[in-house]
């Protein structure tokens, strides 16, 4: 089963608001989660491709896929 | 993970304020602990009655820094004390107030916002550092 595939259980809008929120929000929010739910995650902020890749790694969860469409970046990671 | 990360605040202006918000955030984050002691000036900025207020910037901030403050507050940027908040959601940021600073403002910690765990003096604070990294704003 690919990921995309798995239904999203939470979705986080951090557009607009300035490193560190995106990720602040995102650590909240995913500890409402189960291990193996997926969390989608939508931020403009410039620093937010380096800064999602290290929150992963840093915290253990997975970062499914990673993209940038006209400066919004989109962040699939699944809960450890 | 392990080793904490602890921030001396010593100045009380709203743009040291905010870095220091966004450097505890960041630690919670990722669960990395931190742990604030407060100073001379960011103690006086932690008052119940003045935490909301306006602090004004670093001398260095010249008027264009205070230009390029204000168009990021007005565009939506969260004050320095509610990035605070967050990041004591997220759990292991423990805020802690200098006890020789209290007596210098004669402050009870009553007169202290909620965000404050506590007082305590230098040698708990060096205990709890560990051999972790210190930071002084």
């Amino acid at each position: 089963m690919t990921t995309e595939t798995v239904a999203i259980a939470q979705r986080v809008d951090a557009r607009g608001l300035s490193c560190p929120l995106p990720i602040v929000r995102t650590a909240i929010a995913i500890k409402t989660l189960k291990t193996g739910d997926l969390i989608e995650v939508l931020a403009t902020d410039p620093g937010s491709t380096k800064d999602f890749t290290a929150w992963a790694k840093t915290t253990g969860n997975e970062l499914v896929t990673s993209s940038v469409t006209d400066g919004v970046y989109r962040f699939l990671l699944r809960r450890k | 993970m392990d080793q904490p990360l602890s921030l001396v605040l010593f100045s009380g202006t709203d743009d040291k304020l905010q870095s220091a918000a966004v450097m505890t955030a960041g630690a919670a984050a990722i669960g990395k602990p931190v742990h604030i002691f407060l100073q001379y000036w960011a103690l006086d900025s932690f008052r119940a009655n003045k935490i909301s207020k306006d602090h004004g910037l670093a001398p260095e901030a010249g008027p264009a820094g205070h230009a390029a403050v204000e168009a990021l507050s007005a565009a939506g940027q969260e004050p320095w004390y509610e990035t605070m908040r967050q990041a004591k959601d997220l759990g292991g940021v423990d805020i802690q107030a200098c006890s020789l600073s209290m007596d210098l403002l004669e402050l009870k910690a009553n007169d202290l916002d909620p965000l404050v765990d506590g007082v305590e003096g230098v040698a708990a604070f060096w205990m709890n550092a560990g051999d972790g990294p210190v930071v002084f704003i």
